[in-house]
């Protein structure tokens, strides 16, 4: 008779981590393939229009690059977080609050300073909007014990009421024909982009510094360790001396600052105005806590598992085009692929091996 | 006035029958130590299926049991995850939600803006709703609401004075020794999580099927999320459950309420969820060693270890 026998795994080679990682998307791959095969939609055809939609041509890989900016962002402020394993499921709104805030430094001083000033400014104000929100789940767990699961969600639903409030009253625009949007920013306010694409420059460069700044912390610095051994082992970080509210706060003022900065880029890059909540962010928040998964949780593989979702979420928008498929695939995509990835962590970290003859 | 207070306390029990619902669910899970955050999604998928299946079969009872199935089979998605690979608990619920979330936006797809001709209507008890002001409002009511009251009472029942009660409990507490006993901790577990599934299918197959009679995206809007605050506030209890849920349904109302008074409706749809907020800050006011969480939640177990 067989039988599975599972142990620990002390130590996994890179190269095992990694095809273990690439079993894991392909096995997702095929089950996604599955779940189009009963939504009535050809695997193959949907797979091939989704790969030449996001990679495929020069256009589709300028738009990877544009959607992959705010993933990168998030994400590498996520992997940060998620390492303390401190659950921020709130990036969507952290980005629109830094959006918000970001908006209202462009709107009323764009006008009178050059864009080398009032473009620093944006960012640093849009930061600033998303740590503040970003801060209010690590208090709330702190001195009320609050699950932050819960909370950042519960802000999430908050903020976008909050700025569907702005922008159908006191922002907005008279000049939009009635639609609720705000004015436009200033032409010194609005990032300039890559010729012939929608790639904004300055919040791409941003982004890959502060991964790359990021990672350097989380391996190398004291603080980096703190992080590390509060979401590995919170009892040895208690014993260590780790102040626990400090570093909590701290990174979520990482994670929550930088998912405004992606707001920033969101709305100075590619809006230049603010509207919906929807369109700002469409669910660049959630897509990104999978984005930190995918890269093990190291934010300068973020860079790589950013770009990967990014395509996905372009490629989903070709066969929306092409297929008639609604807006939810793209969330099919990301839930499946998460799953398979959860569960290729379970043989990174076990041996198993199946085994003939009676369980020992 | 009277007309008023009796259809403010009807309409407040009907929005939070889809609370009581999940929260019921939600708290066998986590009693047996499997937090689930899949509720949402699951939710989706119970008031998809529900609608797909009443709109083909033009049986809204069908309708229910095929969403049941269906919340139980892709909660197994969790179950697997959760405890047989042992994998973290918040991430694989997240997942479990964007994928139950997805697929209920592809397969509702071609349903939208196509209403039901049939739905599951209030069922007047006979002679109880003829008592004045309590009948209309408590025996008047949809047959969910009668499920939803009978199955808080059944589970809390079970839990508190039945053998399989004890079992899960103790799967949450201590689930080694549970095991020393001969119980199947991860059966029990898995036994768990799907019947969750089936509760917040439940929930979901209420909204589309009762409450409303249309399918649209997005339609759990966070209900699933109000759930999980409930359970804490719940203390894992579902007689408490009874009465979080209907606060909630109170404050769900309070916002059509208020919208003749001019204010914005932006702030009143933020009401249900500063509400949560403000619910978990007064819980969390109190002794958290007294709030009674299941000791092992969301710790994964492996037979035979240390």
């Amino acid at each position: 008779m067989l039988h599975v026998k599972v142990s620990d795994r002390e130590q996994i080679s890179a190269l095992g981590s990694f095809l273990t990682l690439v079993l894991a998307l392909a096995a997702g791959m095929v089950a996604i393939g599955l779940l189009f095969i009963i939504s009535g939609v050809n695997p193959f055809f949907a797979f091939k229009k989704i790969f030449s939609g996001s990679f495929g041509s020069l256009y589709g890989f300028k738009e990877t690059i544009t959607k992959a900016i705010p993933l990168i962002l998030i994400g590498g402020g996520l992997a940060v977080v998620f390492k303390a394993k401190f659950w921020n499921i709130g990036a969507e709104s952290q980005l629109l609050m830094g959006a918000i805030f970001g908006t209202w430094v462009g709107l009323n001083w764009g006008p009178s300073l050059p864009s080398p000033v009032i473009v620093p400014l944006m960012f640093l104000a849009g930061f600033l909007g998303g740590a503040l929100w970003g801060l209010i789940p690590a208090i709330l767990k702190l001195r009320f014990s609050i699950n932050e699961v819960i909370s950042t969600l519960m802000l999430n639903y908050i903020c976008a009421e909050f700025l569907t409030m702005l922008i159908v009253g006191p922002w907005k625009s008279p000049k939009k024909f009635g639609f609720p949007y705000t004015d436009d920013l200033p032409d010194s306010a609005i990032l300039s982009l890559l010729p012939g694409s929608r790639i904004h420059t300055a919040t791409l460069i941003v982004a890959v510094v502060a991964v790359v700044v990021l990672t350097i912390v989380i391996y190398k610095t004291r603080f980096g360790y703190e992080v590390r051994v509060i979401g590995e082992n919170p009892d040895a970080a208690k014993y260590a001396g780790i102040d626990f509210s400090r570093t909590t706060m701290l990174i979520m003022v990482i994670s929550g600052g930088m998912a405004g900065l992606a707001g920033v880029g969101e709305v100075a890059g590619i809006h230049h105005y603010l509207s919906y909540p929807d369109s700002i962010s469409s669910g660049y928040g959630f897509t990104a806590i999978i984005v930190a998964w995918l890269a093990k949780l190291n934010p300068i593989y973020v860079i790589f598992s950013g770009i990967f979702f990014a395509g996905i979420l372009v490629g989903g928008d070709a066969i929306q085009i092409s297929l008639g498929l609604p807006a939810a695939t793209v969330a099919v995509f990301n839930g499946t692929l998460l799953i398979f990835l959860i569960m290729g962590d379970f043989f990174t970290k076990n041996k198993v091996r199946i085994l003939a003859g009676e369980r020992g | 006035m009277e007309e008023i207070i009796i259809s403010v306390v009807q309409r407040t029990l009907v929005a939070g029958t889809p609370l009581l619902l999940g929260t019921v669910g939600e708290i066998i899970s986590e009693r047996s130590g499997i937090l689930n955050l899949g509720v949402e999604g699951v939710m989706a998928v119970g008031a998809v299926t529900a609608f797909i299946v009443t709109h083909h079969t033009g049986n809204p009872w069908l309708g229910l049991c095929a969403a049941i199935v269906a919340g139980m089979l892709i909660s197994i998605v969790h179950a697997f995850a959760s405890v047989s690979l042992q994998s973290n608990q918040v991430v694989s619920g997240l997942a479990l939600t964007m994928l139950g979330l997805g697929l209920a936006g592809l397969l509702g797809k071609p349903y939208v803006g196509k209403p039901l001709s049939i739905k599951i209507n209030a069922m007047p008890i006979p002679f109880l709703s003829d008592i004045p002001i309590v009948g209309p409002v408590l025996f008047n009511q949809s047959p969910f609401f009668y499920l939803a009251i009978l199955l808080a009472i059944g589970v809390w029942f079970m839990l508190e004075h039945t053998l399989l009660g004890i079992r899960i409990r103790s799967a949450g507490e201590n689930p080694k020794a549970t095991e020393t006993q001969g119980v199947n901790v991860s059966l029990i577990r898995y036994l768990s999580v799907l019947t969750a599934g089936g509760f917040s299918a439940m929930a979901g197959a209420h909204l589309s099927i009762s409450y409303s009679k249309s399918w649209i995206e997005g339609m759990t809007a966070g209900r699933g999320w109000i759930v999980i605050a409930l359970t804490i506030f719940a203390l894992w209890n579902p007689l408490r459950a009874v009465f979080g849920a209907f606060l909630f349904g109170g404050i769900f109302v309070l916002q059509y309420m208020l919208q003749p008074l001019g204010i914005s409706p932006n702030f009143l749809a933020m009401l249900p969820y500063l509400a949560t907020l403000l619910v978990l800050l007064v819980g969390g006011l109190r002794d958290s060693r007294r709030l009674n969480a299941p000791a092992m939640l969301a710790e994964p177990y492996r037979r035979g270890e240390r």
